[in-house]
C-alpha cells in the first residue's frame, strides 16, 4: 500500500506532537498539580533518551552498550532513571519557595550536560549513539515503521494521560490541587506537604524521560546536539499554559495546538528575504516568547481551563 | 606558590567579579520584587551586545564603551518590567519567573536576529601581561575587571548606606510590609532596583567579553553560577552576592589546582562547582551566609 507524501508529513507532525504531549502531561503532573517549577525539563528528556539508548542500542567499541534490551523495558528504565534524579532535586528543594526549585532545576540541566558531553565511556561524548531501534523494526520496515511508531507514540500518550487522569481524581490529587492552592492550610490538616510536592515532582520526571527515550527511539540516533534543550523546555511550558494548566485534556490539546503553530511559522519564515531566512530560527523563538508572555497576561487559564474533578462520595456512608 | 596565584587565583578572582556583578542584580530583584529573575543573563548579553556596537560605531575601546552599554541595558530591562513583569505583579511571583524565562529567549532571540550568532572579540591583538614586584603576571584585563568590582562594590556599599534610596531598598528588602507601611515608594524602589541590577550586569556582560569573547549564550551560561553566588550570599545582601560571587569564581577556579599532580576534579566539570555549592547552601543554610530573607 503506498501512502502519499502529505500523510507522512501528518505522521512526522503527530509523532512529535505526541512525544510533545507526553512532554506536557509530565509538567502538569508538576506544575498544573504541584505549582512546581521546573525549567530544567530537558534534562530529564535527556536523561530518559540516554537511558533507553544505551539499553537498547546495537553494540559499539565506542562506548557501553550492545545490551539489546526489548524497548518497553527500556522505556520502563528510562522513567526509572529520571525519576530518580528527579527524587534527589526534589528532596532538597520543595520545602522551599517554588523560586528555589527552578534555579536548581536549572543546575539539573547543566550537570546532565555536562555528564553526557564529558563520560565518553557511557554516551560516546558528543559524538553521541547510533543505530537506536524502532519497535518492532523486523516485522514493519522502511515507511511502515513510521507508521507503527506514531500509533506506538500515541498508545504510550494515552497510557500518560490515564495516569494523569487518575492520579487527579484520586485523593491524592484533591490534596495535591489544596497544597498547591495554600500549603500552610493542607499542612494545619495534617498533610505532609513535602512528600506529595517529591511524589508530584518524581511522578512528572518519570513521564518526561519515557518522552525522551521514546525521541531517542525516534530519531534513532540521540547526541548533545541532536535536539536543543532550552527549546524543548520552553516549548513545553508554553504548550501547557496555552494549553491549560490543571487540564490534561489541555495539556494534550496545547501540545498539539503550540506545535502546529511552531511547525507553521517554519512554513512562514520561509518565505523572509534570503538574508533573513538563515535568521528565522530566531524570530521564530522570538514570537513563540511573545506567544508566552500574551498567554500568561490575557489567556491565563488556557484553551481548556481547569476544573477540579466532581467529588464521588459513596451513598452508603 | 606564584603558579598558584597567577593561573589560578588572580583568573579566580576575574571569574568571581563577573559572577559578583550579575549576582548583585539577581540578589536584589529576588529579595525586593520577590522572583528570581531568569532573564538575568541575557542583560548581560544584551549589554556585551551594546558595547560591541559601541566599539564598532564610534572606534572606542571597549571600557569607554560600558556607560553606553549600561544605558541600554537599563532602557531594555525597565521596558521589559513594564511590558511583562508588571502586569503579573498580582499574582503569585512564580508566574513572574516564567515570564522571565520567557524574556530570557526573547532577549536572546533578539541579540540573534541583530548581531547574528558569530563570536566577536572587542580587541584583536595580544595585550602583554602586567609583573608586579617581578613576580606577578597579570593579565591587564583581569587587573582591569578586579580593581574596576573593588571600586563599583565600594560605591554599591556607600550607595546602600548612605543614600535615602539604598537605604529605602534595603527596607523593602527586609520586610515589604513594613517599608510599605513607612511609606516607601515601591514603584520607585522598584524603578532603582531594575536600574542598579541591570547596570551592573551590563558592567559584567562588557567583562566577559573583555575576558573572552562576546557570544550570544554568554550570559544564559553564567546564569547558574550567579544563581549560586545570590544564594550563598543571601537573598536581598547585594554586598553578600559580590562575596558569594569572588567565593564560587575562585572556587571553581582553584578545584582544576593539580594537588600531587593531579587536579582535583577534571577542569571540563569546573562549572558543577557552582551547582554542588548552591545544592550544599540549599540543604544546610539556605538562608545564605549573610542570613538573607528565606522565602
Amino acid at each position: 500500500m503506498e501512502l502519499p507524501g502529505f500523510v507522512f508529513y501528518f505522521i512526522t507532525f503527530f509523532t512529535m506532537g505526541g512525544i510533545y504531549a507526553i512532554l506536557c502531561l509530565a509538567l502538569n503532573m508538576q506544575w498544573g498539580f504541584g505549582g512546581l517549577f521546573n525549567a530544567g525539563i530537558a534534562g530529564f528528556y535527556a536523561i530518559g533518551a540516554y537511558t533507553g539508548a544505551i539499553l537498547t542500542a546495537a553494540g559499539s567499541d565506542d562506548h557501553v552498550g550492545g545490551f539489546g534490551l526489548p524497548i518497553l523495558i527500556g522505556l520502563v528504565c528510562a522513567g526509572i532513571a529520571s525519576g530518580i534524579v528527579g527524587w534527589m532535586i526534589a528532596r532538597i528543594c520543595v520545602r522551599l519557595k517554588a523560586d528555589y526549585l527552578a534555579m536548581a532545576s536549572i543546575g539539573i540541566a547543566e550537570i546532565i550536560r555536562l555528564a553526557i558531553v564529558n563520560e565518553e565511556w557511557l554516551t560516546n561524548g558528543s559524538l553521541g549513539i547510533s543505530r537506536i531501534p524502532r519497535p518492532l523494526e523486523s516485522v514493519f520496515s522502511g515507511r511502515q515503521s513510521e507508521v507503527f511508531f506514531v500509533v506506538f507514540v500515541w498508545i504510550v500518550v494515552a497510557v500518560t494521560f490515564l495516569v494523569a487522569r487518575r492520579l487527579q481524581v484520586s485523593p491524592w490529587g484533591r490534596v495535591m490541587r489544596a497544597i498547591r492552592d495554600n500549603d500552610a492550610a493542607a499542612a494545619s490538616v495534617g498533610k505532609d506537604v513535602q512528600r506529595f510536592r517529591t511524589e508530584t515532582f518524581v511522578v512528572g520526571a518519570i513521564f518526561m524521560g519515557v518522552a525522551g527515550a521514546l525521541s531517542a527511539h525516534y530519531f534513532k540516533f540521540f547526541s548533545p546536539d541532536a535536539t536543543e534543550p532550552l527549546l524543548i523546555t520552553f516549548l513545553a511550558w508554553v504548550m501547557l499554559i496555552a494549553g491549560g494548566s490543571g487540564n490534561n485534556i489541555g495539556a494534550v490539546a496545547g501540545a498539539l495546538v503550540i506545535w502546529a503553530i511552531w511547525s507553521l511559522t517554519e512554513v512562514v519564515t520561509q518565505q523572509l528575504p534570503p538574508d533573513w531566512a538563515t535568521r528565522s530560527s530566531y524570530i521564530r523563538m522570538l514570537l513563540v516568547g511573545l506567544l508566552l508572555q500574551f498567554v500568561l497576561q490575557r489567556f491565563r487559564s488556557g484553551l481548556f481551563p481547569e476544573k477540579s474533578p466532581k467529588l464521588r462520595v459513596s451513598d452508603d456512608r | 606558590m606564584i603558579d598558584f596565584i597567577n593561573f589560578y587565583l588572580i583568573p579566580g578572582l576575574t571569574l568571581g567579579s563577573i559572577y559578583a556583578l550579575g549576582a548583585v542584580g539577581i540578589s536584589m530583584i529576588f529579595g525586593i520584587l520577590r522572583f528570581a529573575h531568569f532573564a538575568h543573563g541575557d542583560l548581560m548579553t544584551v549589554g556585551a551586545y551594546a558595547a560591541l556596537t559601541a566599539v564598532w560605531v564610534l572606534g572606542i575601546p571597549a571600557l569607554a564603551a560600558i556607560p553606553i552599554a549600561i544605558v541600554f541595558t537599563c532602557l531594555v530591562a525597565l521596558m521589559a518590567d513594564r511590558l511583562f513583569y508588571k502586569p503579573l505583579r498580582d499574582l503569585p511571583t512564580i508566574y513572574t519567573v516564567i515570564a522571565s524565562f520567557g524574556v530570557a529567549l526573547m532577549l536572546r532571540s533578539l541579540v540573534q536576529t541583530f548581531w547574528g550568532t558569530d563570536s566577536e572579540v572587542y580587541m584583536t591583538g595580544f595585550q602583554k601581561p602586567v609583573v608586579l614586584f617581578d613576580i606577578f603576571r597579570v593579565a591587564t584585563r583581569h587587573l582591569q575587571i578586579i580593581i574596576a568590582t573593588a571600586l563599583l562594590t565600594l560605591a554599591l556599599h556607600l550607595f546602600l548606606s548612605r543614600t535615602q534610596m539604598g537605604k529605602s531598598m534595603r527596607a523593602v528588602a527586609d520586610d515589604p510590609a513594613l517599608a510599605s507601611v513607612a511609606g516607601l515608594d515601591t514603584e520607585r524602589v522598584i524603578r532603582w532596583t531594575w536600574i542598579i541590577g541591570a547596570g551592573l550586569a551590563a558592567i559584567a556582560g562588557v567583562f566577559v567579553g573583555l575576558d573572552t569573547d562576546v557570544h550570544t549564550n554568554l550570559g544564559w551560561n553564567l546564569l547558574l553560577p550567579m544563581f549560586a553566588a545570590a544564594l550563598l550570599g543571601g537573598i536581598g545582601k547585594p554586598l553578600g552576592a559580590i562575596a558569594g560571587g569572588l567565593i564560587i569564581g575562585v572556587a571553581e577556579e582553584i578545584c582544576t589546582y593539580p594537588v600531587f599532580g593531579e587536579s582535583l576534579i577534571s577542569p571540563s566539570y569546573k562549572t558543577a562547582i557552582a551547582f554542588v555549592i548552591m545544592v550544599l547552601i540549599l540543604i544546610f543554610r539556605p538562608q545564605g551566609l549573610f542570613k538573607g530573607r528565606l522565602m
